[in-house]
């Protein structure tokens, strides 16, 4: 699972209003080599959740230098827009398992993919 | 023969019938690669992209990634979908560049609201109209995925779904809740006249009102002008036989003194003579 997937994912246990973001316990992390596009990322920063995307790549130890805040010129900033290409869609997480901060249901991530599969009371 | 004909939903839940030999197929049949990718080009061609855009974008039903691959020639990004294991396994294995989920898509779809600009769906929704388990309904499941996507979608973005209707019930239970759940749009046939080529992709818009597109191979029954019969020279002399005899011919008198045998009647035996014409007499 990258974590641009996991920055739009959120939990949709019965009952649970936000369930955003999702915490990572991950125990395996890859980094993959993605050809950089900046088109795409620079249209794709106006709809992350910068704070989750920031604590998100914390969590799997990953963040380096990314700034806590949005830069505001990240248009035509190629070498923010590289940190942030590498931090949305070369980083993966392969093993682990994403947890609820509402309910805490988990929801385990095995060879890269979320089982986000509910039980039939949690539907 | 029997089973083929049979509808794959009719057989079992899609997490079952999608198992390691089924998902296989998908890997491996030539002609059923070429029939998936041919369906998502046209999906991908009446979700009317802008052009020259890199756009994030959904498959619902992704399966091996057969419709990814071509979203990925086209550069774009995805994420899709799915609930059988064996079918992301595949997925895995051809090392498709979106991203996957293993979820179901009748229990809605996770995602935050105005996240993907566009979804394609091949063959899947179908899946959604039977009720595998007792607790499933198959209305309030089309509702809630149908208004979970709806959020999930930018506004202005489509939705596509290529689907094989059962019956025009089903479509229309498929129509009603997708119009609830706030998308307008509807249906669009390609070739309606082939019983082979025909396909039907439920074309939805969210947010926006937009134009339906036109299907493929429709403007034929357009042009002709409505006055006229068509199918003139054909012939329907022997349609309703069903297997019988032409009348007055000598198979027919035979079967039908050999009926009046059967009735216990009395019938004169069977000669060379039997159902020839008399000489003519002057």
């Amino acid at each position: 699972m990258k974590l641009l997937t996991h920055n739009m994912l959120t939990s949709h246990v019965k009952g649970v209003t936000k369930g955003y973001p999702l915490l990572i316990k991950a125990t395996e992390v890859k980094v993959n080599e993605v050809e950089f596009n900046p088109q795409f990322v620079s249209r794709m920063i106006p709809k992350l959740e910068w704070s989750a995307l920031v604590q998100a790549a914390e969590e799997l130890g990953h963040r380096q230098d990314l700034p806590g805040e949005l830069v505001a010129d990240y248009e035509t900033n190629e070498e923010f827009l590289k940190k942030v290409h590498r931090i949305l869609l070369e980083v993966e997480v392969l093993e682990g398992c994403l947890q609820c901060p509402e309910s805490g249901r988990e929801f385990p991530i095995s060879r890269g993919i979320p089982n986000m599969l509910l039980n039939e009371d949690e539907a | 023969m029997a089973s083929s004909c049979r509808r794959p939903e009719h057989t079992a839940p899609p997490d079952v019938f999608y198992n390691e030999e089924e998902a296989k197929k998908y890997s491996q049949n030539s002609r059923m690669i070429e029939i998936q990718t041919q369906m998502s080009e046209r999906a991908v061609e009446l979700l009317n992209l802008p052009e020259g855009q890199p756009c994030f974008l959904l498959d619902v039903g992704c399966g091996s990634g057969l419709s990814g691959d071509y979203l990925s020639e086209e550069g774009h990004y995805w994420v899709g979908v799915d609930i059988s294991n064996a079918m992301l396994d595949v997925a895995l294995d051809r090392e498709v560049e979106g991203d996957l989920l293993l979820g179901d898509m009748g229990q809605g779809m996770p995602f935050r609201s105005g996240t993907f600009d566009g979804c394609i769906s091949i063959s899947a929704l179908q899946w959604l109209c039977n009720a595998d388990k007792k607790s499933h309904s198959p209305p309030k499941r089309l509702f809630t995925f149908f208004s979970t996507l709806y959020s999930s979608l930018t506004r202005g973005a489509r939705a596509v779904f290529q689907l094989y209707p059962e019956n025009s019930e089903q479509l229309e239970l498929i129509t009603s809740q997708a119009m609830k759940a706030g998308f307008s749009g509807g249906m669009v046939v390609d070739y309606p006249n082939s019983s082979k080529a025909k396909k039907f992709f439920l074309c939805l818009f969210a947010g926006v009102t937009g134009v339906l597109p036109k299907g493929l191979g429709s403007e034929t029954s357009d042009r002709a002008v409505p006055n006229q019969v068509q199918y003139s020279g054909q012939r329907c002399r022997f349609k309703n036989m069903k297997g019988k005899s032409v009348k007055k011919g000598r198979d027919w008198i035979i079967e039908k003194k050999e009926r009046r045998r059967r009735q216990g009647r009395d019938v004169r035996a069977d000669t060379k003579y039997t159902g020839r014409q008399r000489r003519p007499h002057f």
